[in-house]
């Protein structure tokens, strides 16, 4: 129970950002594409590094205001974190878009394609998570 | 249009989406599998966030609807496409898989880089090569 309201308040700044950044600058909040759009020149570069930016900040900030840094418990050993990288990295741009840019953005636009997106990489993640366990 | 003000409020807007990250409990790979582990242990708390996200997110969305232009910006920059095709299914497919394996999506991990962690370098590491792989097969592709 003690995690479903920093849960819920850390859910509403990731929305407060998204609207902040739409209703700025026009932007769409969503990280792999900022990401992958740093490969291209182009007018929006430098406010999409500045985004990055503070996102990286985010968690140092964080630790700051509470006095200890989030927990961050990673169980997967680099082979699986290299597979599990190209697999989100190649997979998101074939997509067009992750968990913040089809979750948090497109299914509050209802964009018919998030609406698609969201269940596929939620089963199949819950399929793969769920595979492991068994053959583990 | 002044210079400055629109990468200022880049860094504002991804501060407070790295704040909020930190908040949710989304850095924690672990919790993260445990909210995909439907069959085990299933620890709900990240439909907290995604709740919380979506809605915050939505009233921006139904206010951007009801102005002419960003504040900062000559328009709004939203995808158009409304098509359902093999590669956005495959994509998520495989996003989600890769999801599944680590804990981690691009968000996070990308927050993540500040804790110095080696297996968060690993993973974005991967993830950068996945991203410059899938441009090369859209620079190759005919359309």
């Amino acid at each position: 129970m003690d995690t479903h309201l920093p849960a819920l308040l850390g859910g509403l700044l990731i929305g407060l950002s998204a609207a902040t950044l739409l209703l700025l600058n026009g932007r769409i909040a969503g990280i792999s594409g900022l990401v992958a759009g740093l490969g291209r020149p182009g007018e929006r570069r430098l406010a999409d590094l500045a985004f990055l930016l503070g996102l990286i900040l985010g968690p140092p900030l964080f630790a700051a205001l509470a006095g200890h840094w989030p927990l961050m418990r990673i169980e997967a050993s680099w082979p699986v974190l290299a597979v599990a990288g190209l697999l989100v990295g190649f997979g998101t741009r074939l997509g067009s878009g992750c968990t913040s840019g089809h979750g948090v953005c497109g299914l509050a636009r209802l964009s018919p394609r998030s609406l698609v997106a969201v269940p596929v990489f939620l089963a199949t993640g819950m399929l793969t998570v769920a595979l492991m366990r068994v053959a583990s | 249009m002044s210079g400055a003000a629109r990468p200022l409020a880049a860094l504002v807007a991804g501060l407070t989406f790295g704040l909020g990250l930190a908040l949710s409990g989304m850095l924690d790979p672990a919790r993260v599998r445990g909210f995909l582990d439907i069959g085990g242990a299933w620890a709900p708390s990240l439909v907290f966030v995604l709740g919380g996200a979506v809605s915050v997110s939505a009233l921006g969305y139904g206010l951007s609807r009801r102005l002419p232009r960003p504040a900062l910006a000559q328009t709004f920059d939203l995808p158009t496409s409304r098509r359902i095709d093999a590669p956005l299914v495959l994509g998520a497919a495989l996003f989600g898989i890769g999801w599944g394996l680590s804990g981690f999506c691009p968000g996070p991990a990308v927050a993540a880089l500040s804790t110095g962690a080696a297996p968060v370098f690993v993973f974005v590491t991967a993830m950068l090569l996945g991203m410059a792989a899938s441009e090369l097969r859209v620079r190759r592709s005919p359309r």
